[in-house]
């Protein structure tokens, strides 16, 4: 199904992504195309550093806070909602350049201490059920949940269509899920520790191609 | 709305030939609820058509129960070139249509 593109769901938000690069939008009246250019060359490869170090925040920003940065800053437009259609669709579309690229996350020494307060963040037990991330995705990655099996947390593929959420979403909303799972309250998206989190779990799949959009139960 | 179509490009007169729709639909039920109480209205596709050169040769009725991003996979024997269209209809004036083309030898 994920390898299938014509019946991977996840294709139809890069359909609508691609529509939106070539958009113009904003006061500036400038759409993605007008300074990126092609996707295609230009954002080969892109999503498989981020989140990346962003200099004039002295912090690590996810691909969709990228996103949302530029709009404000160069389209000067309204940033686009967390988990909105056209906010997946073009973070979909940017990371679907990328399909088959290595994971890079980890190489810039700008963001080890940020991976390392991600790993403090995987490891701290959090919630009523008491649990960390590290719990089940590091000890018992090989066992079942219920009837869905437990993953190593590989975040190879977002955006992905998951078919429990019948759409498109963020490692954020994947995240925020499980936190909710161990009846812990979640952290706000685009939150720095959810990006410390992202950015530890990328650093941790570091050589593994991308998939976006994967498709996961 | 985006809708990704698979038919084949070529293929021999007399095939079975398979066709894959996806297309791009919430197929919100009409039986969920928001936080405050309030039903969230039904807004479903109601029917899909396949016409191949104008003659149609498949018809489906869709239901609250069928998950968001319908996705249809169905047969039909080539006969000659020319053109498939797709349409996808549902609730609140909802209207979607798409084309494929082939080419039978």
């Amino acid at each position: 199904m994920q390898d299938d593109d014509t019946s991977n769901p996840g294709m139809l938000f890069v359909l609508d992504g691609e529509a939106l690069w070539t958009k113009k939008t904003g006061v500036a009246d400038k759409a993605c195309a007008d300074c990126h250019g092609d996707a295609r060359s230009s954002m080969k490869g892109i999503a498989a550093r981020y989140p990346a170090f962003d200099k004039a925040l002295a912090r690590p920003v996810a691909l969709d806070q990228r996103i949302n940065l530029c709009r404000t800053n160069h389209q000067q437009a309204t940033p686009l909602p967390h988990e909105s259609r056209d906010l997946l669709a073009l973070s979909a579309f940017v990371a679907h350049q990328s399909r088959g690229t290595p994971i890079s996350v980890g190489e810039d020494p700008q963001v080890k201490p940020f991976i390392d307060r991600g790993r403090a963040l995987f490891t701290q037990r959090q919630g009523q059920l008491n649990l960390a991330c590290t719990n089940c995705h590091d000890d018992n990655f090989d066992k079942r949940l219920a009837g869905a099996p437990i993953t190593q947390g590989q975040p190879t593929g977002y955006p992905l269509y998951r078919l429990e959420w019948q759409t498109l979403g963020s490692l954020e909303r994947r995240l925020r899920s499980c936190m909710t799972g161990v009846r812990a309250q979640a952290y706000d998206y685009g939150s720095p520790e959810l990006v410390a989190l992202e950015l530890y779990l990328m650093s941790r799949a570091h050589g593994l191609p991308m998939e976006t959009p994967a498709v996961r139960p | 709305m985006a809708a990704l179509i698979n038919v084949p490009a070529k293929a021999r007169r007399g095939d079975i030939i398979e066709i894959r729709t996806l297309t791009s639909h919430i197929m919100e039920t009409g039986f969920r609820h928001t936080v405050d109480g309030k039903l969230v209205p039904r807004d479903i596709i109601t029917t899909f058509a396949c016409r191949y050169n104008g003659t149609e040769v498949f018809r489906a009725d869709l239901f609250p129960a069928i998950a968001a991003n319908p996705y249809l996979s169905f047969f039909t024997v080539a006969k000659e070139s020319g053109k498939l269209d797709f349409e996808w209809v549902g609730d609140n004036g909802y209207s979607s249509t798409a084309s494929a083309s082939i080419i039978v030898e």
